[in-house]
């Protein structure tokens, strides 16, 4: 029996992941949902933006104890590097 | 489904919405369709006079595709729940 893609992100659930968003940023936290639009849940989240000042790559973060994030700004979902 | 099902659960509280403009608007939900359009109520601002055009208004409706965010509190949610709601349903969308 074949696994779709977003079936195996059920593993990854009350799991820290990392998402990749449009517009040069990041949100890495725990997952606690997700649907086919990739609209995801996520607590203990920590938004990364990114920024070039003066050709120096800047980020700023942005906690948040709970977040929605809408899955038209998602572009890939990942287990996160050791934070 | 199950986004707006989790949103309905929402209705009453207070959440503040970052659009993909980068406004950030924190208002009482209202409402919420399948589309996740919200209606808000009460609305402020973090920096009124970044958004002089929105400190009049009290009352809005914000087409779901504009959102990036919605910022919640740990209290309003109810992480097992969520979590099985969200396993059941990738189960169905299998079939």
């Amino acid at each position: 029996m074949s696994e779709t893609p977003l079936n195996l992100l059920k593993l990854n659930l009350d799991e820290r992941v990392y998402v990749k968003l449009r517009g040069a940023r990041s949100m890495a936290g725990t997952l606690q949902a997700f649907d086919s639009h990739c609209n995801i849940v996520l607590s203990d989240a920590v938004e990364t933006r990114y920024e070039l000042v003066d050709g120096e790559l800047r980020s700023t973060e942005r906690p948040s104890e709970m977040v929605f994030v809408r899955g038209d700004s998602v572009t890939l979902v990942t287990t996160p590097e050791d934070e | 489904m199950l986004f707006f099902s989790f949103f309905k659960t929402l209705v009453d509280q207070e959440v503040v919405v970052e659009l993909k403009n980068d406004i950030e608007i924190k208002g009482t939900l209202q409402s919420v369709d399948q589309f996740l359009n919200l209606k808000l109520d009460n609305i402020s601002c973090d920096d009124e006079t970044k958004y002089p055009h929105l400190s009049t208004v009290r009352n809005i409706f914000i087409r779901g595709s504009t959102v990036r965010y919605v910022y919640l509190n740990k209290n309003m949610v109810d992480t097992n729940l969520l979590q099985d709601a969200t396993r059941r349903e990738a189960m169905s969308e299998k079939k």
